[in-house]
């Protein structure tokens, strides 16, 4: 109950207006009982490697927001298993923070994507993985194809209000015979016409049971599988789109997860983006941001454990005194931080690196496993210095070891990443 | 629309971080502390953009007195709306002793130079909590004050103040040029979104130092200690009514 509470503690602020004479910061704190120390000096806009004032301002903006619409309502929404992507899309649109690296001309800001870093980074402040996993869906997973290679009349369709958080995005990749290997899809979209017919279905499909619209991968022709592959623009209301189910998982619960079917599903050709049979090496092309993002997003959140079980280490006694002073804690903690400073190093190094245009696959690859591995050691590591309590539902470190382990399945498995790293470092037999 | 509003906004450790006290009791740890915007000072902002929005007003002038890293509390008004700012630099070492009364002799200063039609602080900042500014930046200027506002409604040379007092609302009529200062239920501010964010970085600030405003900063206030207020002590749980008056009468109480 605790953990909640610090996430409260900004919009309670905002809540509590009975007083005309007390304290402002007594207010905050009288109504939380739970303290937010950050140990570490926050990072400034002195001199960051990669940030300007302009980043840190946008962070401090995203965090009121967080803290103000969304983390009062996260307990919530995980047991409802679904948050209302359609509200908290309307809130970051306006805010400007669902298109940062997007177009000027169809509602972004075409700033670099250093500023897409900086928003995944702090999302992770929300008090669960699943909310943060949907926003990236629709900023960096289902939309960066669109924006690239998307004709203009696709992209005021659909480009624009997924930037303005007036239309809700899921991407169909993944499908029950194919995940780690997306050439071997069965999805199919046949050519007559002016249309496509769509038959097939996909699975693990975040947002899927709200989204308006999907950008999905089918195969539209019979040719070898690296170039037979097309991204379609695919409207969920249309007819023969079914919703088979809400699959029910370990974590990330309050993010929706569909499996859905097409049944001739009849969609005009030219939702197609790009050129036909381009569409693998589209979704290919985005790896990079996608890796990076999703490294960025669980780097604060880590931050985040690692505080809270000081806090709660530090005020827990056995043996008559905190479960803190041991140093077998300590100093696991202190290790555990280290990596993490390492990993955002890395994190860092890579962005700017592709800022200034180069393939950083490699180390975006690194970046990604490593934020696995550490999120599963780290979650652990945490949850184990909380006794019983780590246990429990009540806590934010076994959120995130439940939610935490998807990072070394999703968006490319480990082994996934190990491959591609020894491609990179010729090990690989041929 | 003519009139030209003037708003303080001061930097402030954030709300949500535990204030700790130097290990000399000379004051409080400010280095490495997240700083943020006072958060009074964000609803004076909000209000007057808001009325620059209904064109009430011209224009929105954010006015931060203190070190360089004011500029930051600067930008981020600039980012929800105000049109341009003025950062009066006072080195860290004078800042230490920068009270309420330095403070409003150079907002004062300020609304005569920019022939403000009104100044909008917060009702205090929640550093010090001093609850002065407003009131003497009024005094000074010899303007009437509407303190305590929980909504402001302006119409030509008059502003209408509801005011929160002890105990209920007090309505005032006062005529402008005056001094306002926000109390917690006049608005909730804005977000500053990102595409203002960039476009802040493009407005002016302007600098100057207190004397280039005629005001002399020395403070006849000197600060001898400061402690952590003391800790609560433990509560005590009683078995019955009876107890509780038994306790109650013992400490003194009833
Ligand atoms: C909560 C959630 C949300 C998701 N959201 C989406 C979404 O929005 N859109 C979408 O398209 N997909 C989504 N996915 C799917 C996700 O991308 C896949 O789960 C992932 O690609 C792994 O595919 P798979 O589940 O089919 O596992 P498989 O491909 O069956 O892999 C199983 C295991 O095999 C091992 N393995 C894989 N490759 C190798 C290798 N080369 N060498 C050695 N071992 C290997 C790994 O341990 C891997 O975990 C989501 C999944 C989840 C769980
Ligand atoms: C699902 C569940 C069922 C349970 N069922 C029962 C039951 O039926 N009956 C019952 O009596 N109890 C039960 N328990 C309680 C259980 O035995 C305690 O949770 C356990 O003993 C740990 O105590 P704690 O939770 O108070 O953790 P704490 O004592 O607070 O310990 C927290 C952490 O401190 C660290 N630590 C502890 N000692 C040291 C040390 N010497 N050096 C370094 N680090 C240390 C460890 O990492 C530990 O995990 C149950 C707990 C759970 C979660």
């Amino acid at each position: 109950m605790a953990v909640r509470a610090a996430g409260q503690i900004a919009g309670i602020c905002h809540l509590c207006r009975s007083s005309t004479l007390g304290s402002f910061r007594t207010l905050c704190r009288n109504v939380s009982s739970s303290k937010h120390t950050p140990s570490n000096a926050p990072e400034t806009p002195v001199d960051h490697l990669i940030y300007t004032p302009e980043h840190f301002a946008l962070k401090e903006s995203i965090k009121k927001i967080i803290d103000q619409e969304i983390n009062p309502h996260v307990d919530q929404w995980e047991s409802e298993g679904k948050f209302p992507a359609h509200k908290v899309f309307k809130i970051l649109g306006n805010a400007g923070i669902l298109g940062v690296n997007k177009p000027v001309e169809y509602g972004g800001l075409g700033l670099d994507f250093s500023y897409s870093v900086a928003v995944s980074e702090e999302l992770g402040n929300i008090r669960c993985g699943g909310i943060p996993m949907a926003i990236g869906v629709q900023t960096d997973m289902a939309t960066p194809a669109l924006a690239r290679f998307g004709s203009d009349e696709l992209k005021k369709e659909f480009l624009r209000p997924s930037i303005l958080g007036d239309k809700v995005a899921c991407l169909g990749v993944s499908e029950v015979g194919a995940g780690s290997d997306v050439s071997s899809i069965m999805t199919k979209a046949v050519r007559k016409g002016e249309e496509y017919v769509i038959n097939g279905g996909k699975m693990w499909t975040t947002n899927g049971t709200q989204a308006d619209w999907m950008c999905l991968l089918a195969n539209t022709s019979d040719g070898p599988p690296h170039r037979n592959k097309s991204l379609i623009c695919l409207p969920m209301s249309l007819p023969g789109v079914h919703i088979a189910r809400q699959i029910d998982k370990m974590g990330m619960r309050s993010s929706d997860t569909a499996e859905v079917f097409f049944d001739d599903v009849r969609v005009p050709s030219k939702n197609v983006i790009g050129q036909e049979g381009m569409g693998f090496t589209y979704q290919m092309l985005q790896f990079q941001e996608e890796r990076l993002w999703a490294v960025a997003n669980t780097l604060t959140t880590m931050d985040l454990i690692i505080q809270e079980t000081i806090d709660y280490t530090r005020q827990r006694k056995i043996f008559k005194m905190p479960v803190l002073h041991h140093q077998t804690v300590h100093f696991r903690l202190a290790e555990l931080q280290t990596e993490v400073e390492l990993l955002r190093s890395l994190l860092h190094r890579a962005t700017a690196l592709f800022i200034r245009g180069n393939d950083v696959t490699k180390l975006a690859s690194m970046a990604k496993l490593k934020a696995g591995r550490l999120a599963r050691e780290l979650g652990d590591s945490c949850l184990q210095f909380w006794g019983g309590m780590g246990f429990t539902n009540d806590v934010l470190v076994s959120r995130f070891y439940r939610d935490s382990r998807l990072i070394s399945i999703g968006g490319g498995a480990d082994e996934v990443m190990l491959g591609i790293i020894c491609k990179y470092m010729d090990t690989l037999p041929k | 629309m003519s009139g030209r509003v003037l708003v303080g906004v001061k930097r402030v450790i954030d709300y949500a971080v535990k204030i700790r006290v130097k290990p000399d009791h000379s004051g409080v740890v400010t280095e490495g502390v997240k700083h943020s915007m006072n958060p009074f000072c964000e609803i004076a902002v909000e209000e007057a953009v808001k009325m620059k929005e209904k064109k009430l007003i011209k224009e929105v002038v954010a006015v931060s007195c203190g070190p360089q890293q004011v500029q930051e509390t600067i930008r981020t008004a600039l980012a929800m709306g105000a049109d341009r700012g003025i950062h009066v630099e006072v080195s860290a070492k004078e800042y230490e002793s920068l009270g309420p009364l330095q403070v409003s002799k150079i907002m004062a200063a300020l609304a005569r130079k920019e022939e403000a039609q009104l100044v909008i602080l917060g009702k205090q900042a929640i550093d010090g909590d001093c609850n002065q500014t407003g009131q003497m930046t009024a005094a000074l200027l010899d303007w009437p004050q509407g303190t305590f506002a929980s909504e402001v409604t302006l119409e030509g040379g008059h502003v209408k103040v509801v005011r929160e007092i002890d105990g209920g609302l007090e309505t005032i009529k006062i005529t402008t040029p005056a001094v306002l200062t926000a109390d917690l239920r006049l608005n909730t501010p804005r977000y500053a979104t990102l595409p203002n964010i960039m476009k802040a970085k493009k407005k002016k600030i302007a600098n100057m130092k207190p004397a280039d405003l005629g005001v002399e900063l020395a403070s006849k206030l000197e600060v001898l200690r400061v402690d952590e207020p003391p800790q609560r002590q433990a509560g005590v749980k009683v078995e019955s009514v009876d107890d509780l008056v038994g306790k109650l009468k013992e400490a003194g109480r009833i």
